[in-house]
């Protein structure tokens, strides 16, 4: 693998890892599997892309797309609270609405931001080569969303969020709308994901409708694989391994893409069973390790 | 204090398995009151302290405690006015949580939860105080993981977390049910000293009739979602666990009785 490629695994990993915190605040907090992302993903960028071509500040569009994220998520967290739709089906059903509504908004599946300002502008400007500005900016994004994250969990209304995906009856007995929680939180989740897909468009300079699909799987390897090599044994150690494990999640993609034994190599079209095996690999390693160790 | 008022629930309602599970019950618990509640499985014992604690809606009746009508409140806001301790010891604390940030959610109950630290540092001398005062050496743990601890421990725990802010009524459905007999005497009399010292309103389901006579000022026998004997005072302290059991054969004779004319 040359730097180049490292590079940009890592300016991926790390963008990424915003997403996969979202995913971590709904699969392991909430214990609410929600495959929305894979709309709201795309929903980010859609939304981030039209505010930027029609001359809005790049850094304010992401407030736009973090805000549409929210909303996407609610609507997924209310149809499960209020109407008892199983959650999986919830968010499958908020998924493939956000489908069309992301060409809506574009007016076609795709929206091109080559020319156009983006949020790299500024760093840019000071003198960063290009190659760096990503790198930057996704490093401060990402720590300033890790240390929002991990303080908000340590709130009175972030321990209540825990609460509610731990133990729902006690917490309800202890006067929490659960329900409320359950959608405030899928909401902030999703506006991560949204705020991730805001920044890939900026970056690789294109909003498309199909950039989402996968996304639920690339959060849950994510989360598994950071769980595993850097442990969840508190909340901090918990969001911090999920961003880490994002960047040894695009690493390890980077690494086995550019891998040749002879004629052999993989192509971008084998991600999906690489993903998958990782996936596997990271959960079956545990069980293996304890019977190794109890030789 | 507690008034039930023509209070009826039914499961099922409309198949054939529907069951009138409150009967029509009218029941008045005085401010102070510790009332012990007996009565044989499906008797609605628990489904009456369910319908208190707003798990359900009934389906006729009202219920008022205090000043506040709330048959129509959901469970979350009543919780302002009820804690509530369970048979599953499992079900009053958060596992993945510390013992000290189980007790700063209990801090919170029916108050609005804001942006301030989940545990505060002026809240811990109290949390270790309080824990202290059980004496199961668990004011040294506090940052110990509540998955952790015993289902005693954890019961224990949760009769605190439920008393920490005085509630107005405290109901306790078999809480000791699950657990030795050891601990569990232990969880009873932590029971009684937190009663007592708060002068709580209190309603305690048991299976056991030496218990249902031993504590509280007041006792209840269900039979089929309505009271069949409701003894206080004087009355409950001369009550004999043969009593009581003359008192269940009776309404299950009478139910012989039934069963055997509808066969004739």
């Amino acid at each position: 693998m040359t730097w180049y490629a490292a590079l940009g695994a890592l300016e991926q990993g790390l963008v990424y890892g915003i997403m996969v915190v979202g995913v971590y605040l709904t699969f392991r907090i909430l214990d609410f599997p929600d495959l929305t992302v894979d709309g709201s993903l795309p929903l980010g960028a859609a939304i981030s892309a039209v505010a930027i071509t029609s001359g809005i500040n790049p850094y304010l569009s992401l407030v736009f797309a973090a805000a549409g994220g929210f909303a996407a998520g609610a609507v997924t967290a209310i149809l499960n609270t209020k109407f008892k739709i199983l959650h999986l089906l919830a968010s499958i059903l908020t998924m493939i609405a956000l489908y069309s509504i992301n060409i809506r908004i574009m007016g076609g599946p795709n929206i091109a931001l080559i020319g156009s300002a983006t949020i790299f502008d500024p760093v840019i400007k000071l003198g960063v080569p290009s190659h760096l500005a990503g790198l930057l900016i996704f490093s401060g994004f990402a720590v300033a969303v890790m240390s929002v994250v991990i303080w908000f969990l340590k709130t009175e209304f972030g321990q209540a969020v825990l609460a509610t995906g731990d133990n729902p009856q006690m917490i309800v007995s202890l006067g929490v709308n659960t329900h409320f929680i359950i959608i405030v939180g899928v909401g902030l989740s999703n506006a991560l994901v949204s705020l991730s897909g805001a920044l890939i468009a900026q970056n690789q300079g294109a909003a498309d409708v199909g950039m989402g699909i996968g996304t639920i799987i690339a959060g849950l390897a994510s989360v598994i694989v950071g769980e595993t090599i850097f442990g969840s044994s508190s909340i901090t150690r918990a969001i911090i391994a999920a961003i880490l494990g994002s960047t040894v999640y695009r690493l390890a993609i980077a690494l086995a893409l550019g891998l040749q034994w002879g004629d052999f190599s993989f192509s971008p079209s084998d991600l999906n069973l690489i993903t998958a095996l990782l996936v596997i690999g990271a959960l079956i390693t545990p069980s293996i390790k304890k019977k190794v160790l109890a030789r | 204090m507690i008034h039930f008022e023509d209070c009826i629930k039914y499961f099922h309602r409309g198949s054939v398995n529907e069951v009138r599970a409150l009967n029509n019950i009218n029941l008045h618990i005085k401010d102070g009151d510790f009332t012990t509640i007996i009565g044989s499985n499906g008797a609605g014992k628990s489904t009456l302290l369910n319908a208190l604690a707003g798990t359900f809606w009934l389906d006729n009746g009202t219920i008022t405690i205090g000043a506040n009508e709330v048959t129509r409140w959901p469970e979350y806001k009543r919780a302002s006015l009820i804690a509530r301790v369970f048979q599953d010891p499992l079900l009053g604390t958060c596992p993945s949580a510390t013992i000290e940030q189980n007790l700063a959610l209990a801090l919170k109950r029916g108050k609005r939860r804001g942006f301030g630290p989940g545990v505060k540092a002026r809240d811990r001398m109290r949390f270790a105080e309080e824990l202290e005062k059980v004496g199961l050496g668990l004011e040294d743990r506090m940052q110990d993981r509540v998955g952790l601890l015993s289902g005693g421990q954890r019961q224990a725990l949760t009769m605190l977390m439920a008393t920490m802010v005085r509630p107005d009524v405290l109901l306790l459905d078999e809480h000791i049910a699950a657990l030795d007999p050891k601990t569990a005497n232990q969880i009873l009399t932590l029971t009684q000293e937190i009663i007592t010292s708060q002068s709580l309103t209190a309603l305690m389901i048991t299976h056991n009739m030496r218990h249902a006579i031993m504590f509280g000022n007041r006792l209840i026998m269900l039979h089929q979602g309505g009271v069949i004997l409701d003894v206080d005072g004087k009355e409950k302290e001369n009550l004999s666990v043969e009593d009581l059991l003359q008192q269940f054969y009776r309404v299950q004779g009478e139910e012989l009785a039934n069963d055997s004319m509808l066969l004739v």
